[in-house]
């Protein structure tokens, strides 16, 4: 029963994927491509560069894929469903225990620990992708041929939009992306 | 807030946008969360936002779901964690059944590649932008632990590439140890 598996699979991949992002996609691989050969390996690679190009998390993107080819619509949503399931779970339950807990003493100096580390790490999160935005996934060097000069100046532009008038994120980042379209098709790379 | 049916599409069409702009994935979506119901809609409070972040990054499975659906059960429960589910694994759902049809043309593309371009210089503001906000917060309240543990962990993450879930723990530990030894008095507050 092949969306059985799908689920099974996806199932597996929601269950072990701790840290987000690319911590799923050795856990995906071994699914999809070692145990049941559902994609080749340079497939799965278009799936992660597919991932990276459009919007939502690896995991459910590559259980649509995935879900897709081998079960047609169906098949998508149940691997899908598998893939959200033990985050369902394990966060709910979470939850409950926080809601229920978080006035505590103990509970509120472990929160207050956690609160900087949170904000360190989406900006940590932020300094990669500035990164991956301004060198183009080349190595960091200075000299300024190496530099991505166009999205610098975007982003500049958006930082100050943002900061000046409160913008809504989901408009500036539209804008970026018809300004980018703009930018890089006239001005070249 | 009324939990009527204007309540339920607000919270889905809010998450649906959310995660139909979420590139990159993970952390970037947390930011534009706290933006919108923390910020915009001010149905979240922020610490309460951290924290849920704290609990979406330390649970197994993507960080966006993980969120969306702590923000759906804080908000409405259940249906509310099942709404906000539902409106974040769509967008993916959708966009990746079309491109499946035709991924190679759509993988090669110039065009997509210059709006992908120069969205990514988007996303970075965005970023960059609610983390001054939040490190502002911090720095605000003149205690001097939770500015280490910032800078800490920032290193930790960025130079050392430390597996985050260690962080949580260690910040955790770290959080749980200074109550013990600064302030017994506090219990009962709040």
């Amino acid at each position: 029963m092949i969306y059985l598996q799908l689920f099974w699979s996806f199932f597996q991949v929601g269950l072990f994927s701790i840290g987000g992002g690319y911590a799923a996609m050795p856990i995906i691989q071994n699914q999809v491509v070692t145990q049941h050969g559902w994609l080749s390996m340079t497939e799965f690679a278009d799936v992660i560069t597919i991932s990276q190009m459009t919007p939502g998390p690896i995991s459910i993107n590559s259980a649509t894929f995935v879900g897709i080819r081998i079960a047609g619509i169906w098949g998508a949503v149940i691997a899908t469903v598998g893939c959200v399931l033990p985050s369902c779970i394990i966060v709910l339950t979470l939850a409950f225990i926080y809601y229920k807990y978080r006035n505590l003493t103990l509970a509120q100096g472990i929160l207050g620990g956690l609160r900087p580390a949170v904000v360190a790490m989406i900006a940590s999160a932020g300094l990669a992708i500035l990164v991956l935005a301004f060198w183009e996934g080349k190595p960091v060097s200075v000299n300024p041929q190496d530099l991505d000069w166009i999205s610098i100046v975007l982003f500049s532009i958006c930082l100050f939009v943002l900061r000046k008038w409160k913008s809504d994120p989901i408009i500036v980042m539209s804008g970026a992306g018809f300004v980018g379209l703009c930018a890089y098709y006239f001005l070249g790379r | 807030m009324k939990k009527d049916l204007k309540f339920f599409w607000k919270l889905f069409t809010s998450t649906f946008s959310l995660s139909a702009f979420t590139f990159g994935g993970g952390f970037v979506i947390v930011p534009l969360m706290r933006k919108k119901f923390v910020q915009e809609l001010h149905w979240i409070e922020e610490e309460e936002m951290l924290d849920l972040t704290a609990i979406a990054q330390s649970s197994p499975g993507a960080i966006a779901v993980n969120a969306a659906i702590l923000i759906g059960y804080r908000l409405a429960g259940f249906l509310g964690a099942l709404i906000t589910v539902v409106a974040t694994v769509l967008p993916p759902l959708i966009i990746l059944s079309i491109i499946s049809v035709g991924y190679t043309a759509f993988r090669d593309s110039v065009i997509v590649n210059y709006v992908l371009k120069g969205m990514q210089a988007g996303v970075a503001a965005v970023i960059v932008d609610v983390v001054i906000n939040m490190a502002q917060e911090i720095v605000k309240e003149k205690h001097a632990l939770p500015i280490i543990v910032m800078v800490g962990a920032f290193i930790a993450a960025c130079v050392f590439k430390v597996n985050v879930i260690y962080i949580v723990l260690a910040c955790g530990i770290i959080g749980a140890f200074s109550v013990r030894k600064k302030n017994p008095a506090k219990e009962g507050e709040k």
